[in-house]
């Protein structure tokens, strides 16, 4: 079946490509869930509801008319009060619990912010139009007939200096090794001063930051709507193949997942009925969960007794 | 002695607060004003709840006012069972699921219960065969009609059903059960006409469909092609369309793929794009300028004023006005009280629903005629066709009459075959 791959290299390039592409966007969203469990080790299950809240809000900011740099530093703000309430309602009373406990926490808590979200911004779809033209590159097109629009290379621009600014801040900033402390054990940091309720409310509201990043590129190429907090489904298998740990997991995970995706459905799908790019990269995440656990940049910890 | 006037008096306001309720016709709204689905959802109830608004306004049904239950169900069949356990005890005389899962799910306890289910423009297409399915009403047309008027469009743009011959039509379709209901149907008119056809699955709920449109802008190459999408699938196929380059104009969508909630995320990418509809849009109508006065206008409206002639408020008003309707109808054998499921099964099935009867109700252009029977559930068939400008939907044909050539024999095959494996006695409508 896959000859016809070599019969159009072409056409599989730019399927590879667009792949690529939409890898990048599962990225975006997956990031957030790295941010959070590598600052507390918990598996943040509400990361898509935050991408929902934050481009609704985002969005009626500037239905109300608000400039948009202010409008987005209005949801910033917004996101931060949600982040701090995340922190002070549910998480300081579940210090020291198992980090199950915590993950069932934000299990309740993803279906409390989609409720919210719909709740004070109201169910209709909305369109984002945040200036980035969507149209392909023609000269790219005219010389190799494969397209690729201004839209989906910003989106790879901001997705690579979100990498690149987040590795900075965990790897080389006091506050980025405190939240690696943190994560790795919630009592020992705390015994060493590291105040856990300051970290996990500024972890929460990076996961914020990031969330509205993604809710604003995935609002401007789908809407603004309810399904942004399905986009969850989309990060799971990045982030089984990448590493829940790694912020450089996240992205080649992305590009791997994203291209394999759009491969097995032109490629592999019609001969299996077709619609098999939502649980393809979860067979191959799976299987290759067997071989890897930690996944492809996770940090593999060893216990000993 | 005063004792006993107090107990009597506390029995006739009993009483009297007893021939009131009895006054008083009850109406389960079941639909989503929460989650994926809600914009569709909210739209549709609030157009429906908005009409009985008026009627109620104007002394209800006979004199009888419609008194509602609104029940979310997040278009998950487990609620929708929820909702209709709850509600049909109240004097239900009939349920709209509002989404052909939601229909399967309920479809055959309400059988049991005598309750109508009423589908109007989803649900079970071979329901259509009243002498299977007494119960179930997928009244003004159903899919399998739907899908025939659509390539009659295709037939219309492209000078002729002859024209057709040899042409190659993609069928992008979400991948469920709605979404393969049309294929058999369209394997008869590919038939009929010869035409080529082939079918893209999309998996729920179609965030990314990259590798479909490259499919079928870079190897397949249709001439047209059929969009039956739903939810956020639609304005994401209309971009990814855009952006392989295959026109819009030569994309037609189901009416589940037509509403602005469809093509305004998709911005310039959706102009052009054809969809289907059973009803009209905009708000130039009589019943909706009256909405706008004295529901709105009273700060009593059930959405933001600007939904009011949106496609989904639209359907809901066809929907508030087929159940006002219906009641009307059944309420000629309970001598104007209220009406059980039982009553509104006949009246279903003696329904009709003539142009001057739309002209009174002030929905002309937007509601079609419509005549149901014993054999008939469908009762109609019939669709319009839009075309989205970059800032409303306009019609751009009549109303395009479905082929019930094709269509009513696979609807008896179907309905006969359902028949078969429950043991089911079909009914003699002669």
């Amino acid at each position: 079946m896959l000859e016809f791959a070599f019969q159009e290299p072409m056409f599989a390039l730019e399927v590879i490509i667009g792949g690529l592409l939409s890898g990048i966007m599962y990225s975006l969203v997956a990031l957030g869930f790295v941010l959070i469990f590598k600052a507390s080790g918990i598996f943040n299950f509400a990361q898509g509801a935050l991408v929902l809240f934050a481009a609704l809000t985002f969005v009626k900011m500037l239905e109300f008319g608000v400039n948009f740099w202010l409008a987005i530093v209005i949801t910033l703000a917004i996101m931060m009060v949600l982040a701090l309430s995340i922190e002070r309602v549910v998480l300081r009373p579940l210090v020291n619990q198992p980090l199950i406990i915590l993950f069932m926490a934000t299990i309740g808590l993803n279906f409390l912010i989609e409720g919210l979200a719909q709740g004070i911004w109201g169910a209709e779809v909305h369109s984002l139009d945040l200036g980035i033209p969507e149209e392909p590159l023609e000269g790219l097109m005219d010389a190799v007939g494969i397209s690729i629009t201004y839209f989906e290379l910003a989106s790879a621009g901001i997705a690579a200096a979100m990498v690149f600014g987040l590795s900075i801040f965990f790897n080389k900033t006091r506050v980025g090794r405190a939240l690696r402390a943190v994560a790795d054990d919630h009592q020992a940091a705390m015994s060493v001063g590291i105040p856990l309720q300051h970290i996990w409310a500024l972890t929460w509201a990076a996961a914020g930051i990031v969330a509205l990043v993604a809710g604003m590129l995935w609002g401007a190429k789908i809407g603004v709507q309810f399904s942004l907090a399905l986009l969850a489904l989309k990060a799971l298998p990045v982030l089984i193949l990448g590493g829940f740990d790694s912020v450089a997991g996240a992205i080649v995970g992305g590009l791997i997942i994203g291209a394999l995706e759009k491969f097995s459905e032109v490629f592999i799908g019609p001969y299996v009925g077709g619609a098999i790019e939502n649980w393809f990269p979860y067979v191959f995440a799976t299987v290759f969960l067997l071989f890897r656990p930690q996944g492809l940049f996770g940090q593999k910890i060893i216990e000993r007794v | 002695m005063k004792l006993m006037k107090i107990a009597a008096s506390a029995v006739a306001i009993t009483a009297f607060a007893g021939i009131a309720t009895a006054a008083e016709q009850y109406v389960p709204v079941t639909a989503y004003w929460t989650g994926p689905y809600a914009p569709g959802g909210s739209g549709i109830a609030g157009g429906w709840v908005d009409y009985m608004k008026l009627i109620n306004k104007r002394g209800g049904v006979n004199g009888v006012m419609l008194k509602w239950e609104k029940c979310d169900t997040q278009y998950k069949p487990d609620l929708m069972i929820e909702c209709y356990e709850k509600m049909k005890g109240k004097g239900a005389p009939m349920i709209h699921p509002f989404g052909t899962g939601l229909t399967y799910a309920v479809f055959e306890r309400a059988w049991k219960d005598k309750i109508p289910v009423v589908t109007l423009g989803y649900g079970r297409t071979d329901a259509t065969d009243g002498r299977v399915f007494p119960y179930l009403f997928p009244a003004l047309t159903n899919y399998w009609s739907q899908s025939t008027t659509k390539i009659k469009f295709i037939g219309q743009q492209v000078g002729g059903m002859d024209k057709l011959k040899g042409m190659k039509i993609a069928n992008v379709h979400h991948d469920s059960a709605y979404g393969k209901e049309t294929t058999p149907v369209l394997e008869a008119q590919a038939k009929k006409y010869g035409f080529e056809y082939r079918n893209f699955p999309v998996a729920h709920p179609g965030l990314d469909q990259k590798a479909i449109w490259l499919q079928i802008a870079r190897q397949y190459k249709p001439d047209w092609v059929i969009l039956r999408g739903w939810g956020v699938m639609n304005p994401t196929a209309l971009k990814e369309a855009a952006r392989v380059g295959f026109p819009r104009n030569k994309v037609v969508g189901v009416w589940w793929s037509g509403a602005e909630e469809d093509v305004v995320p998709a911005g310039r990418a959706a102009k052009g794009y054809y969809a289907a509809g059973f009803h009209g849009s905009g708000t130039d109508y009589p019943a909706v300028q009256d909405i706008l006065k004295e529901i709105y206008g009273a700060g009593e409206g059930e959405l933001p004023k600007e939904r009011v002639g949106s496609i989904y408020y639209n359907r809901g008003l066809v929907w508030g006005a087929f159940t006002v309707e219906a009641i009307r109808k059944a309420m000629e054998r309970t001598n104007n009280q209220p009406v059980k499921g039982e009553d509104v099964q006949w009246a279903l099935e003696h329904l009709e629903v003539t142009p001057a009867m739309i002209k009174k109700l002030g929905l002309t252009g937007l509601m079609p005629p419509m005549k149901l029977s014993c054999a008939d559930h469908e009762g109609g068939g019939r669709a319009k066709f839009m075309q989205w400008d970059g800032s409303k939907w306009n019609v751009v044909s009549d109303w395009i009459d479905s082929d019930q050539e094709i269509v009513r024999p696979m609807v008896e095959a179907s309905a006969a075959k359902y028949a078969k494996e429950k043991g089911l006695k079909v009914r003699d409508c002669k």
